[in-house]
């Protein structure tokens, strides 16, 4: 059936069975590949997403439940909390293999949103969603806190 | 040139191209874009790249393009091999850009392995030269071109940053990137190289990666192919090993709306639909009986009985040294220890996946490819051309550890056996994640006896180790050089040869034939022969009641580059300083493809748990090409490592894996990452291993702490202190 999706601000019609997670809607019906399977169960966090602001796993998520939600991928990140968590990254060259990174940003970045100031435990809970197997974790820690301290002493524009 | 340069345009898999999607709003069904990595590389630049040599071109709009023959899965190799041309070429960092190289046996080997191939940590180690002479050669043609249009000497013309100079002449290497790409390339032996001090990106930390897209999404990956036409397979896999398609009844699957065909190969039941949800709901509604006559049926509890059973027998001579076996049975001070490990699963975030197309008797694969000469071959051979009938486009691979690297081509055969079912359209296999934790071609399990007699000094006077597990190299195409006398020397690397001085040593090897595949891993037999060494060399000092890195240095006197990397690690570390109760220090070193490794971690128990606070790692891997890099490979590597201390562990029962996903397979999270500090050795020596040497001393390290704390002897991965 068809369903109305706005994914990065603009609308788009699909017509895929309501079952579909998102994930595979977005990148196979959309083509947007920033977004990335890695486990089918909301185990590992590739595939995370904004769904209203808040991360959420696109992997489980049915299309039906997020027809008619703000729906915001790697490839449409724009808020002062991503732009400071990209800017981040690459100051600590965080990612190895990759392919969890966009996950990672996503998670990072939802976090910073709302908390702007979170504590190590704050950043391991909010994080603990998503794994990395290559063992970025103390730098995307570290690029957390990066992209915190520019984001609170308005660095970032 | 124009060989090269068509390669070049066919095989880059380039920048991403997002289509503008504006205006779709309201009408109605959306055709997603299709993403072409064949399209892509006219991107890059507006005009076509000039070759120099098999790995540096230049483009006349002044890029840089070096050809990566490795893949990059993580380790940084898209950098660091770029660093070398960019030293000796006298580039500007900006200008470099890396693509992987195509499959070209002659061309790309490794040079350590005679295929082109990645693995063994010696994708550095085998091209710094190569890499630097590649530089040195382009530089040189850019120079003598400079000379000739400009009338003067070659050797008075210098280069800095991308731009060649004479006086009041000066031109950037895309200006002479045509007349410098028509002369003649200079010999190998005329090439004068930098001396190290004259170095300014070898050894600089702060180089931007190579390998871009990977914090904004665009960068390119197996999974991410799309293709005009393309089709998305998945398979029906036995559920044990060695299990085969006895009947299946596709109606069910063929009924869900978009599934276009089903049918049996050699590997299970394929279902092929237009994307990958379809296809798995197929899979799902699919029927299949399975003949399990020659598949495994034993779980881990059989097969521990048996490798226990086999570890109070002979068996076969690894290494032998002086007469161990006297010196054990003479009177004297004894210690024996058994060690147990696991199967473990690589794991990597991205599951196994391959996209082909068959024309005949060629096809075209795009993946994350570690082994192209291999999959070269038995590609060709599947459909009945040659070798250099099958084009390679090697993407980014999302992890590997050892993965990809399949001396069968297993997902690549998968592929193509789908693939040739529908000619001429390309085919993108996906794995679940439930299908890699239950694919087979783990780390194998093994267990190790270790006994020393001790002199009155306690002092090991004669040391003996008995190995049990699969081989991971007999049956595969690299038998031959791997398996000497029957010993799999991938089986007993760490233990032979024992670093520590012991006069009498004897090694015994059991490779008992079990059905569940095996394959290397993540720094491969030492990620089980370090543990048992140095928890068994820990055990000892202990027993003597001497400090065990005072203990380790006095038995590696005649070990140098062991000796500086403990030392460091101790000083570093403050070794034997106060800590908090309930805390410990642990210790372990261990060489491994060419490198050194020290490792000294901090654990704090609470009650049965217990976490790892600090770790110190010091590396000896020769001259350190990136040194941000190295870091980052050790903190992986310390990660993968901790990780098979905590949780890893894959078992089966009556032949069924008994883990599918990561619910029941724990893979370390950040909470558990304790912070890494990296210190390297000074060394001008030519490069030797990363990706692998950090991982085998951090199990072993932990669990010395523990010990350390508790007074027990831990034996068995993944650690548990009760």
């Amino acid at each position: 059936m068809s369903y109305s999706l706005n994914v990065n601000g603009q609308t788009f019609e699909v017509d895929v069975d309501g079952d579909t997670p998102l994930l595979w809607v977005v990148r196979d019906h959309l083509g947007m590949t920033g977004t990335k399977f890695g486990c089918g169960m909301a185990q590992c966090g590739a595939c995370t997403v904004h769904i209203d602001g808040e991360a959420s796993r696109s992997c489980v998520l049915p299309v039906s439940a997020a027809a008619g939600r703000q729906i915001t991928t790697i490839e449409g990140l724009s808020s002062n909390a991503a732009r400071a968590v990209q800017q981040a990254w690459v100051e600590v060259q965080a990612p190895q293999c990759g392919y969890c990174q966009s996950g990672q940003i996503m998670s990072a970045s939802a976090l910073l949103a709302k908390n702007s100031n979170p504590s190590d435990a704050e950043i391991e809970s909010a994080m603990s969603g998503n794994i990395c197997r290559c063992g970025t974790y103390s730098r995307i820690k570290a690029g957390i806190r990066r992209a915190a301290d520019a984001i609170n002493a308005g660095e970032v524009a | 040139m124009g060989k090269f340069q068509n390669n070049l345009q066919q095989h880059a898999p380039g920048r991403r191209q997002f289509l503008k999607l504006a205006g779709l709003g309201g009408a109605g069904l959306v055709i997603g874009l299709r993403l072409d990595p064949r399209a892509a590389l006219a991107q890059q630049s507006g005009t076509p790249a000039l070759s120099y040599n098999a790995f540096v071109s230049v483009t006349p709009d002044n890029q840089v393009r070096v050809l990566i023959k490795h893949l990059e899965m993580g380790q940084g190799i898209y950098t660091g091999l770029a660093t070398c041309v960019a030293e000796e070429m006298d580039a500007d960092w900006s200008q470099i850009v890396c693509e992987h190289a195509p499959a070209d046996t002659e061309k790309y080997a490794n040079l350590g392995m005679g295929l082109q191939a990645t693995g063994g940590s010696t994708g550095m180690a085998n091209s710094y030269q190569q890499m630097r002479e590649a530089g040195a050669a382009a530089r040189a043609m850019l120079v003598m071109a400079a000379a000739q249009h400009w009338n003067v000497p070659v050797a008075d013309i210098s280069v800095a940053a991308g731009v060649v100079r004479h006086g009041p002449h000066s031109a950037t290497f895309g200006e002479l990137a045509a007349a410098a790409a028509a002369q003649t390339a200079p010999a190998v032996d005329s090439l004068v190289l930098k001396n190290p001090s004259e170095f300014i990106y070898i050894g600089n930390p702060d180089l931007p990666r190579k390998d871009i897209g990977k914090n904004t999404g665009t960068a390119l990956y197996t999974q991410d192919v799309q293709l005009p036409g393309m089709l998305t397979a998945v398979v029906a896999h036995s559920p044990r090993f060695g299990g085969k398609v006895r009947s299946f009844d596709a109606s069910a699957a063929l009924a869900v709306n978009g599934v276009q065909a089903v049918f049996e190969i050699d590997s299970g039941v394929a279902v092929v639909a237009q994307d990958y949800w379809t296809a798995s709901k197929g899979r799902e509604a699919l029927k299949v009986e399975w003949d399990d006559s020659n598949a495994e049926m034993r779980g881990s509890k059989e097969l521990a009985e048996l490798y226990r059973s086999l570890l109070e027998t002979s068996g076969t001579l690894a290494e032998k040294e002086g007469d161990a076996e006297s010196v054990l049975s003479a009177a004297g001070e004894y210690l024996e220890a058994s060690f147990e490990f696991p199967y473990l699963s690589h794991a990597p975030m991205e599951p196994m996946n391959c996209v082909a197309q068959i024309n005949g008797n060629s096809a075209e694969l795009w993946y994350g490819c570690q082994f192209q000469t291999i999959d070269q071959m038995v590609v060709a051979e599947m459909i009945g051309g040659r070798p250099e009938d099958v084009v390679i486009n090697t993407l980014f691979a999302g992890g590997g550890f050892g993965r990809r690297a399949n001396p069968f081509s297993d997902y690549i055969v998968e592929t193509v056996n789908i693939a040739k079912q529908h000619p001429g359209i390309p085919v993108k296999l996906v794995w679940s994640r439930e299908d890699d934790i239950r694919g087979g071609f783990y780390r194998p399990a093994f267990m190790h006896k270790l006994s020393a007699s001790l002199g009155p000094d306690g002092k090991p006077q004669a040391f003996k180790a008995r190995l049990v597990g699969q081989s991971i190299m007999e049956g595969t195409p690299l038998a031959e050089m791997s398996v000497v006398e029957g010993v799999d020397v991938s089986s007993v690397e760490g233990l032979v040869e024992l670093a520590y001085h012991v006069p009498n040593r004897l090694v015994e090897l059991h490779s008992p034939k079990v059905g569940v595949p095996v394959q290397w891993w993540r720094s491969v037999g030492n990620t089980h022969t370090a543990f048992s060494k140095e928890v068994f060399i820990d055990l000892l000092a202990r027993n003597a009641g001497i400090d065990p890195v005072e203990y380790r240095l006095s038995l590696l006197e005649h070990n140098p580059k062991e000796s500086a990397v403990l030392r460091l690690a101790a000083e570093k570390a403050g070794w034997g300083r106060d800590l908090p109760a309930n805390t410990g220090q642990g210790v372990a070193v261990h060489s491994s493809f060419g490198s050194s490794v020290a490792e000294i971690v901090e654990v704090s128990v609470a009650g049965d748990r217990f976490k790892v606070e600090r770790v110190v790692a010091v590396i000896d891997c020769g001259t350190v090409v990136n040194p941000d890099i190295v870091k980052a490979q050790v903190e992986g590597a310390v990660a993968l490592g901790l990780s098979t201390a905590l949780g890893d562990e894959l078992t089966l029962t009556d032949g069924l894996v008994d883990q599918s996903n990561f619910h029941d397979y724990q893979v370390l999270r950040m909470s558990d990452m304790p912070e890494v500090e990296v210190y390297f050795v000074d060394s001008d020596l030519p490069p030797t291993g990363v990706g692998e040497p950090g991982t085998p001393a951090i199990a072993p390290a932990v669990a010395n702490a523990l010990a350390a704390i508790t007074g027990k002897t831990y034996t068995r991965l993944p650690l548990k202190i009760g």
